[in-house]
């Protein structure tokens, strides 16, 4: 038999592994430009003013309506779209395992993770915005509690079914019920894993755009006077970053455009934020 | 014989054992005595993890598997649909093979199962949790450190923080599936110890690898074989005059 030449062989591992290498780079390479070059242009916007008026005139406004906006609807979001999440999770890894509905809700989740998230902006229109009459920001925070169910459920069946079975056959020969050993064991040992999904998902809706397009549109004003009563937003348009971005990016005003730029900063580091925390939280318990 | 009668804890006939269409078990026939030790032996896959699995219905998280028989605790069948299935874990409690404490302090693994199953008031849980820890030889050595977590504690405490946490319901029978066979010497003499003195109050079956603890420990000794009870009597009398061929190779180390 005739050997391959040892030194062809070495050149070829060298060459994928550096090739692999400048691979890994351009994508790290490409996160630190955006951050670097949406941090240069949005942080000379940020100013007292930026956070804590609203902008009629065009210029040097700020876009305290739409960091209000959107706080309140990411929250509404969570509180809509965490339990039901966490609780289809529950089914899907404790009661449904290997049943056929089971494999129906899972295949449908994946299914709805993958779907563009401007088609249940769309939905939300015609069933929501529709029927009542107006936009507004709670439509918004259905929509974006629909894109996070799936995520939070997949996740939620994924960090319970890492629990090994040893731990609850020993909650159930205690005599625990099957619904105490899922929120007081299962949940406590599968803790991080959870409070990392649901941050994840968070961090995901609260940078989406073209599901509040149809829905919570957009304000240049607060949802009510005075701006505390941020309930308001239940029923009527709502000011939040996103669309801001879209809408001021694409402005003839310069002021408007950098404030454009501030938002996207403002943006960008709460979704960091959120990650990082995400991380922190899923090391801690690593220990 | 009438003595012996009256001490039956557990008796069963018949049971018959499915993993899917896979048997596992063929018609088991065994008296439990109460208040001894009973040691379950025999080679791996014969059978005696998934017959001791029965006696608490611990199988049945699992839906392709299934029991058939009669497994009479104190005069009631146990596998039938009618019992109360949370008692019946609280009169018979198990230890597992591996230790496994509740991502909880070790305070808070004790009265978690008695909150479970009884009213007490602030004082009383910690009475019974203290009393507990020192009947599973733990107390000295966690007295100091009640709330870090259980799973801070070495393998051999964990595995007795976990009978502490069985007994602590006070249950009539314990179940030991290997209790020990990972946990390292000292904390298996520990162990053992432990049997020889928890069997005073209640009624202990074992299911063990190491022949010498089933010797050391029990008063009876069941040898299962391919599903199969092969053989049930007094400790002594399996280990030095075994009436079955199959009963001698084994403990005698010709297989297994």
């Amino acid at each position: 038999m005739k050997k391959r030449p040892v030194f062809l062989r070495k050149m070829t591992d060298k060459m994928v592994k550096v090739v692999s290498i400048m691979a890994a780079f351009v994508g790290i390479f490409l996160l630190f430009w955006i951050l670097f070059e949406v941090f240069m242009r949005g942080f000379s916007a940020f100013s007292p003013k930026f956070f804590m008026d609203i902008s009629l005139d065009g210029e040097n406004g700020g876009i305290a309506n739409a960091i209000v906006g959107t706080v309140v609807i990411t929250f509404t979001a969570v509180i809509l779209g965490v339990p039901a999440g966490l609780l289809g999770g529950i089914f899907l890894s404790e009661y449904g395992r290997s049943s056929k509905i089971g494999n129906i809700i899972r295949f449908s989740s994946n299914v709805m993770m993958g779907m563009p998230s401007i088609i249940i902006g769309l939905f939300i229109y015609s069933i929501i915005v529709y029927n009542m009459g107006t936009f507004s920001g709670f439509s918004g925070a259905v929509a974006l509690a629909i894109i996070m169910l799936p995520v939070v459920l997949r996740t939620t069946e994924d960090m319970l079914s890492l629990v090994p079975n040893s731990l609850r056959e020993a909650a159930l020969a205690l005599g625990t019920p099957r619904w105490k050993v899922t929120l007081n064991i299962l949940f406590r040992a599968a803790k991080t894993g959870l409070i990392t999904g649901v941050l994840l998902a968070t961090a995901r809706v609260s940078g989406e755009t073209a599901p509040l397009l149809f829905t919570a549109l957009n304000s240049y004003y607060w949802p009510a006077e005075p701006c505390w009563q941020f309930w308001q937003f239940f029923s009527s348009p709502t000011a939040n970053l996103t669309v801001t971005i879209n809408d001021y990016a694409m402005s003839p005003y310069p002021g408007l455009n950098s404030i454009a730029w501030g938002a996207s900063l403002l943006i960008t580091f709460g979704v960091l934020a959120l990650n990082i925390s995400a991380r922190i939280f899923f090391r801690e318990e690593k220990k | 014989m009438h003595e012996i009668r009256d001490n039956i804890k557990i008796s069963v006939r018949g049971l018959n054992f499915f993993y899917g269409s896979n048997q596992a078990l063929i018609d088991n026939d065994i008296d439990i005595l109460k208040n001894k030790v009973t040691a379950v032996i025999g080679p791996s896959g014969c059978g005696k993890s998934t017959h001791l699995r029965v006696y608490n219905r611990i199988f049945e998280l699992y839906r392709e598997q299934k029991a058939t028989g009669t497994v009479m605790l104190d005069g009631e069948n146990i596998l039938s649909p009618d019992i109360d299935i949370l008692e019946l874990r609280r009169k018979v409690g198990m230890i597992f093979q591996k230790p496994t404490p509740f991502p909880m302090s070790v305070y808070e693994n004790i009265a978690y199962g008695l909150r479970l199953h009884y009213k007490l008031g602030r004082d009383e849980i910690f009475e019974k949790v203290e009393k507990a820890l020192r009947s599973a030889a733990l107390w000295d050595e966690v007295k100091d450190k009640l709330d870090k977590p259980g799973l801070a504690l070495s393998g051999g405490q964990q595995q007795r923080l976990c009978i502490a946490r069985a007994i602590a319901v006070e249950p009539e029978i314990i179940l030991m599936d290997e209790p020990t066979s990972a946990i390292d010497p000292i904390g298996t003499a520990k162990i053992e110890d432990l049997v020889g003195e928890l069997e005073k109050k209640f009624t202990i079956v074992i299911v063990t690898h190491n022949m010498q603890q089933a010797a050391r420990i029990s008063d009876y000794t069941a040898f299962f074989f391919e599903g199969r009870i092969i053989e049930y009597g007094e400790t002594e009398q399996i280990f030095t005059k075994p009436a079955n061929k199959k009963t001698e190779d084994y403990i005698t180390g010709r297989f297994g």
